[in-house]
């Protein structure tokens, strides 16, 4: 078969440009008419079918989004939570198309989203359903054994960096009992019909194995486990779990984030650190 | 071996997909849902590979945008590609991600002779970069688009003879885009070129909600309809048997009913076989 038609219409270089730029603005403006298209754009997105493209351009979008923040969705309603996620999706499509990862500042869109003033705890919900999220995908890691930290001398064990999990993730918040409120929102089934107290939570949120686990942390296994993260010795993570809470058992607490699999590995450093102060 | 139906996997269907014992079943995915760094989707589809063929279908290259495919995208669908080592690796003729955004839809284009270098040299990069050729999917269209220089088939012969690429069939998208446009689907699918074919696909549609039956909406959300069934028997007797695959995206049945499906697809393909016998 011969490719080429015989007669030709050959337009200016750039049309292509012209188009996606037009056709991709016309999918998100709410009146095409209003929005100075380009006249060949503007031709088709008057077409009743272009809403075809609107519609599965936000279907796709909200989808993620209901997928990726469950949590959210059922504590809202269907119906709220399609509306913010449409808002959202129009002024931040997705930067790269494995919408498995989409949404990642969701939790920063509730927070300053006027409709949602009320519901206080929904930025911090959110921000736990990400944590899901990015525990779900991060990279395999083996968590770091007990007995690897164990075996250490006393000397290399005050030179230790632990470096916490590629999955672990956490937080600790002050005020609200964030912890609970998604814990039966993201996992309904699980019988917890005590009366919510109003005070400040943690968790961890983490994937030492196949499946995503959480344990709730204090103040002081948070503060612990940034110092870790900021690539500090133990004396300091030591020193910011004291200071978080006096009465911590540091013991009791690197036993427990290390059964948890919040540890990834560990550094020795070379010498003892420098004093760090300023 | 001879070529024979597979099915589109979702995660809702891995273990049964696993455990299937249906003879020369194959799988296929999006790609994007698998480009992580780790955990249990990763591991599932290794599973799955393990035990089965897997063919990976693109939907984000966006090949007919105005610029080069995404470079990390890329990177991250080779590693995929080295990884699952699939049956097949296929794309649309289509634009999705624009200036830095994902709207996540195949985006239509006019076939022009500018749009076809873009395309060739962004087949031709993705190509290089994957060490094996592509299938390019043909659209489903729901937009009268002024100016087109050539004609559809035209344009994918042109590209498969520029870059080497294959051609992937959507029967679906033929029927769907030959109601919405008033054309015949009959002679689109006659004047294709089977020899260019490396794959087949088959899907439901629905019709438009708001404008009825006089759009149809290529929603892979049904069973395959009837009149597709008509036209890919129609195919197949012309082409010779290809692998084809049963898309379901939408509305997701159990999974009896999608090898049920699968198994009519399997039917058609050993029907010329048994006719020579």
């Amino acid at each position: 078969m011969t490719g080429a038609p015989i007669t030709r219409v050959t337009h200016a270089p750039g049309r292509l440009q012209r188009f996606q730029d037009g056709f991709a603005r016309a999918l998100l403006v709410e009146d095409c008419a209003a929005a100075g298209l380009a006249p060949e754009v503007a031709r088709l997105a008057a077409q009743p079918a272009f809403a075809v493209y609107r519609n599965t351009v936000m279907k796709g979008c909200i989808d993620a989004l209901r997928a990726n923040y469950p949590s959210v969705a059922r504590l809202v309603g269907e119906e709220w939570f399609r509306a913010a996620a449409a808002i959202y999706a129009r002024a931040n499509l997705p930067r790269h198309p494995t919408l498995a990862d989409y949404g990642a500042d969701f939790a920063g869109f509730l927070a300053a989203f006027a409709p949602a003033a009320e519901l206080s705890y929904l930025a911090g919900v959110a921000r736990l359903d990400r944590f899901w999220t990015e525990a779900h995908a991060a990279r395999d890691q083996a968590p770091l054994a007990l007995a690897a930290v164990a075996r250490l001398t006393p000397g290399e064990l005050a030179r230790t960096a632990l470096r916490p999990h590629a999955s672990a993730r956490w937080a600790w918040f002050d005020a609200q009992p964030i912890v609970t409120i998604w814990r039966r929102n993201r996992y309904p089934d699980s019988a917890d019909d005590r009366e919510l107290e109003w005070r400040g939570e943690g968790v961890l949120v983490v994937r030492p194995k196949a499946a995503v686990e959480h344990v709730e942390l204090d103040a002081a296994a948070c503060a612990f486990l940034d110092a870790c993260a900021a690539g500090r010795p133990l004396a300091d993570a030591a020193a910011a779990a004291l200071a978080a809470s006096t009465a911590t058992d540091l013991a009791r607490l690197m036993a427990g984030l290390l059964d948890a699999g919040a540890v990834g590995g560990l550094d020795i450093l070379a010498r003892e650190p420098e004093e760090h102060s300023r | 071996m001879a070529p024979s139906a597979g099915l589109g996997l979702k995660p809702q269907h891995f273990e049964e997909a696993l455990a299937s014992p249906a003879d020369g079943v194959w799988f296929e995915v999006h790609p994007e849902n698998y480009m992580v760094e780790g955990g249990p989707r990763l591991a599932w589809l290794d599973a799955i590979r393990a035990r089965h063929p897997v063919a990976l279908h693109g939907v984000a290259l966006s090949l007919a945008a105005a610029a080069r495919p995404d470079a990390g995208h890329l990177r991250r669908l080779g590693a995929l590609v080295d990884r699952i080592q699939p049956a097949l690796v296929s794309e649309h003729l289509a634009w999705s991600t624009w200036r830095g955004a994902y709207h996540p839809d195949l985006l239509p284009f006019p076939r022009t002779d500018e749009a076809l270098a873009r395309i060739a040299d962004n087949v031709g990069r993705v190509q290089d970069a994957l060490r094996r050729p592509i299938a390019i999917e043909n659209p489903s269209h729901y937009l009268a688009i002024d100016g087109h220089e050539w004609d559809e088939i035209d344009f994918l012969e042109a590209l498969a003879r520029r870059t080497g690429c294959r051609l992937l069939l959507d029967v679906n998208n033929v029927f769907v885009s030959a109601r919405n446009l008033g054309l015949s689907a009959a002679a689109y699918l006659d004047a294709f070129p089977g020899a260019l074919v490396d794959e087949v696909h088959l899907a439901g549609h629905s019709a438009d909600p708001a404008l009825g039956p006089a759009l149809l909406v290529d929603s892979h959300d049904a069973p395959v309809d009837p009149a597709v069934w008509a036209l890919y028997e129609r195919l197949i007797a012309r082409i010779g048997p290809q692998p084809t695959l049963i898309e379901r995206d939408d509305n997701l049945p159990a999974f009896e009913a999608l090898l049920a499906e699968r198994e009519r697809a399997q039917a058609v393909l050993r029907a010329p076989l048994q006719e020579a016998a």
